[in-house]
C-alpha cells in the first residue's frame, strides 16, 4: 500500500485536494484532476495503480472515463464516488467494469480499505 | 332546457357548493330530484283528473238536468191545460146562454149537472152581477145573494176578463181553486161566471210524474206559498222554505240545500198564464249516484297512481343519487391517488436533488475535518490534541448524522425503481419478521401467522416488497402494547392477485389520521418518525400496481391489506 499510486478525479477541488492529501499522510502518492480530460491525460502520462472516479462531472463524466479506462487500461483498478445515494449509477459503473462504489460523503478507513481490496484483487 | 342543462342545474343550483358535507349535498341532491321528478310526473296527472271531472261533472249535469226540464214542462204544461180546459168551458156557457138564462137557477141547475157528468173537480157554478151580487148558483152552498163586489178577484176578473185564483181552503175545508171569466151584454153590463174546482187532480198530475219516494213535486204561489200537498217542506197554504229563481216561464234547474240538509236540485217552471210554478225536488245524491262511485273510483285511481308514482320515484331517486354518489367517490379516490403519487413522485424528485446538492458540500466538510483529525492525530507535539480530536470527531459525526439523512431521502426516491424476481411471499413475510422477532420477544407480543398454503409465487421486487411488509409490520409493533397481538395472514384473493393483511390489537386511529396516514412526513411518533415509511410503503404498493386499503378503530387496532398483482407492472409514478 505505500507509495501506492492513485489518481483522484473530481470537479470539486476543495474535496479531492482535501481526499488526496488525508491519502497521502497515510503513504499514499495521490494525483488530482478536476475534470475527465485531465484524468486522462495523468493516465496516458503516468499510469496510476488505482482510480477513485466521481460518476458526476461536467464535460466527461465519470462513466465515460471507465469505459475509456477499461478500453486502454483495463488492469487499472476504479472505485466510484457518488453522490446521488442511488445504487443504480454505482451499479451501472461495476457493469462496465468498476471495482466498486462508494457514496459521498466517503468514510477514509472504508475508501482505504476498498483501495486495498482493489489492489489484492488484481492478479 | 335540454337534460345536460337540467342535470348542470341540479347539481350546481340545487346542490351548491358546500364541498365540507358531503352527506347534506346527497340528501339536497337526492331531495331536489325527488321533488322535480314528482312535479314532472304528478301534475300532469292532477291537470288530466281536474279535467276529466270537470269535463264528465258538466256531461252528467246535462244529463240530469234536460230531462229534470222535460219532465218538469210537460207536467206545467198538462195544469196549464187542465186551467184552459175550464175556463173555455166557462167561456162557452157564458157566450151560449144569455143573461137571462144564466140568471135563471133551474137552468143553472141543469147547467151545473151537464158539467159534472162531463168535466171532473167541478165544485159549484154561479152567476155574479156587475155589482158583484150572485145572481143564480148551483153547489152544495147557498152563495145565492152573496156580495162578492170587495172582493180581489172580483176585481180582477172585471179588469182582465179571466181569473184563476190560490188555493183557498172553501167552508169545507179542504182545498179549491176558483176560475172566472167576465162577458159583456149588449146593454153594455157584466155578468161573471165563476166555477170553483176540487184540487185533488192536481195531485193525481204530480202523481203521474212517477218520482221516487225521496223527490217531491208541488205547486206554489208567486209568494211562496205552497197551493198542493209537499212531502217535505209544508202543508198547503205554508210557506214554502226553499227558494227560487226569478226567470221567464221556461223550467229552470239549480241546485241548493234544503233545510233538511240535503243537497238537491230544484226545477222550477213559473206558468203563463196563472200565479203557480211547478217546483220538482230531487236530492242529487239520488241523482248523481252514477257520478259519485265513478269519483269514488278515480279518486282510489289516483291514490294508487300517485302512491305508485312515489314509489317508483323514490326508487329510482336513491338508485340514481347512489350511483352518482358511487361515481364521485371512485373519482375522488382516483384523484387523490394520482395527487399522492404525484406528491411522492415530486418529493422523491426533491429529495435526490436536494440530498445531492447537500452532499458535495457535506464531503467537503467531511474531508476537511477529517484531515485537521489526520493533521493532529499524526503530530505528537500538538498542543491540546485530545480537544482538537474531540472537535474533530463531533464535526464528521454531525457530518455522519447529515450523511445517513441524506441518504434515507435518497433511498425515498430510489424507491421508486422496481426489479422484478419470482418471489415466495410466504417466505418473505417470515423472513422480514427475522428482523422484528426480537423486539417481539423482548416485548411479549404474540406474532401469529395465518400464511396460505400454495399461495402462488409472484414476481415482483423483492426489497421493496420486504420494505412494505416491514413498514407495515413496524408500525404494528408501535401501535400494540406490550403483550399485544400481531396477526398476519395472506391468501389469494383472485386469478391476478394476492392479499396480505396485518392486523394488530393496538391503539387504533382516529379519522383525521386515517386521512393523512400516506402522506410524506406525516407521522404520530414524534421525533422517533420520518413520516416517510408508510408513504413509502404506499408508494412501492402503487408502483407495482397493486393497492392498499387501511382500516382502524381508536382504542380496537388497526388492519393493513395489500393486494399485491401476482405479476408486477411498472407504473409511472416518476
Amino acid at each position: 500500500m505505500k507509495n501506492l499510486k492513485i489518481l483522484l478525479v473530481d470537479d470539486e477541488e476543495e474535496f479531492v485536494t482535501t481526499l488526496a492529501e488525508r491519502l497521502e499522510l497515510r503513504g499514499l502518492q495521490a494525483r488530482v484532476a478536476l475534470n475527465g480530460e485531465a484524468a486522462l491525460q495523468i493516465i496516458e502520462a503516468d499510469t496510476p495503480e488505482i482510480v477513485i472516479l466521481d460518476v458526476l462531472m461536467p464535460g466527461l463524466g465519470g462513466l465515460e472515463v471507465l469505459r475509456w479506462i477499461k478500453a486502454q487500461q483495463p488492469q487499472i483498478p476504479v472505485i466510484l464516488l457518488t453522490g446521488r445515494g442511488s445504487t443504480k449509477e454505482g451499479i451501472k459503473g461495476m457493469e462496465l467494469g468498476a471495482f466498486d462504489y462508494l457514496m459521498k460523503p466517503i468514510n477514509i478507513e472504508e475508501l482505504i480499505k476498498k483501495i486495498q481490496e482493489a489492489i489484492e484483487s488484481q492478479p | 332546457m335540454n337534460f345536460k342543462n337540467l342535470w348542470t342545474l341540479l347539481s350546481k343550483g340545487f346542490l351548491g357548493h358546500s364541498d365540507d358535507d358531503n352527506a347534506d349535498r346527497y340528501r339536497i341532491l337526492r331531495r331536489n330530484i325527488f321533488i322535480l321528478m314528482i312535479l314532472i310526473t304528478i301534475i300532469p296527472l292532477i291537470i288530466m283528473a281536474v279535467i276529466y271531472q270537470h269535463e264528465y261533472h258538466s256531461s252528467i249535469k246535462k244529463e240530469i238536468v234536460i230531462p229534470l226540464q222535460t219532465l218538469t214542462h210537460k207536467t206545467k204544461h198538462t195544469f196549464e191545460l187542465f186551467f184552459e180546459e175550464r175556463l173555455s168551458v166557462i167561456r162557452f156557457i157564458a157566450t151560449s146562454y144569455s143573461f137571462k138564462e144564466l140568471s135563471d137557477q133551474k137552468t143553472m141547475n141543469r147547467i151545473f149537472n151537464v158539467l159534472m157528468d162531463e168535466y171532473c173537480c167541478l165544485v159549484d157554478l154561479g152567476l155574479i152581477n156587475n155589482k158583484g151580487i150572485q145572481l143564480s148558483y148551483a153547489g152544495p152552498y147557498d152563495f145565492l145573494g152573496k156580495d162578492y163586489s170587495e172582493q180581489k178577484w172580483f176585481q180582477e176578473v172585471v179588469v182582465k176578463g179571466t181569473y184563476i185564483s190560490n188555493v183557498f181552503m172553501g167552508y169545507r175545508k179542504f182545498p179549491h181553486v176558483a176560475v172566472a171569466v167576465m162577458k159583456r151584454t149588449e146593454d153594455g153590463s157584466a155578468l161573471i161566471l165563476r166555477a170553483t174546482i176540487d184540487t185533488s187532480k192536481f195531485d193525481d198530475i204530480i202523481a203521474s210524474m212517477g218520482l221516487n219516494p225521496e223527490s217531491d213535486a208541488f205547486l206554489i204561489n208567486r209568494n211562496g206559498i205552497i197551493q198542493t200537498s209537499s212531502r217535505f217542506y209544508g202543508e198547503i197554504l205554508d210557506h214554502c222554505p226553499l227558494s227560487f229563481p226569478r226567470g221567464n216561464y221556461e223550467p229552470i234547474v239549480t241546485e241548493a240545500t234544503d233545510p233538511r240538509g240535503r243537497e238537491i236540485l230544484i226545477a222550477f217552471a213559473p206558468f203563463s198564464s196563472s200565479d203557480y210554478a211547478l217546483v220538482l225536488v230531487k236530492p242529487k245524491s239520488d241523482v248523481l249516484h252514477t257520478w259519485h262511485t265513478l269519483r269514488t273510483r278515480m279518486f282510489f285511481i289516483f291514490i294508487s297512481s300517485v302512491a305508485l308514482i312515489i314509489l317508483v320515484v323514490f326508487k329510482l331517486t336513491d338508485t340514481l343519487v347512489t350511483r352518482v354518489k358511487d361515481a364521485d367517490e371512485k373519482r375522488e379516490l382516483t384523484f387523490r391517488e394520482l395527487q399522492h403519487t404525484h406528491k411522492l413522485s415530486s418529493i422523491g424528485r426533491l429529495a435526490a436533488g436536494v440530498a445531492h446538492e447537500i452532499n458535495n458540500p457535506m464531503a467537503i466538510i467531511n474531508e476537511k475535518a477529517g484531515l485537521m483529525k489526520d493533521l493532529v492525530a499524526y503530530d505528537d507535539n500538538f498542543q491540546n490534541k485530545e480537544k482538537f480530536l474531540g472537535l474533530t470527531d463531533s464535526i464528521l459525526k454531525s457530518v455522519e448524522r447529515c450523511r445517513a439523512i441524506t441518504h434515507r431521502l435518497l433511498g425515498f426516491a430510489r424507491r421508486m425503481e422496481i426489479q422484478l424476481v419470482e418471489l415466495d411471499l410466504n417466505e418473505l413475510i417470515q423472513e422480514t419478521l427475522g428482523f422484528l422477532e426480537k423486539e417481539a420477544l423482548y416485548r411479549n407480543i404474540e406474532l401469529v401467522l395465518k400464511l396460505a398454503d400454495n399461495l402462488p409465487r409472484i414476481c415482483s421486487d423483492r426489497g421493496q416488497v420486504q420494505q412494505v411488509f416491514l413498514n407495515i409490520i413496524n408500525n404494528a409493533l408501535a401501535a400494540v402494547e406490550d403483550e399485544g397481538e400481531i396477526v398476519i395472514t395472506s391468501w389469494e384473493e383472485d386469478a391476478d392477485t394476492v392479499g396480505v393483511s396485518i392486523q394488530d390489537n393496538g391503539s387504533g386511529m382516529s379519522e383525521a389520521t386515517l386521512k393523512s396516514i400516506f402522506d410524506p412526513f406525516f407521522s404520530t411518533k414524534q421525533e422517533k418518525g420520518t413520516g416517510l415509511g408508510l408513504a413509502i410503503t404506499y408508494g412501492i404498493v402503487k408502483k407495482m400496481d397493486g393497492e392498499i386499503k387501511v382500516e382502524s378503530k381508536q382504542g380496537e387496532g388497526s388492519i393493513f391489506t395489500v393486494y399485491l398483482p401476482k405479476k408486477a407492472k411498472i407504473g409511472s409514478g416518476e
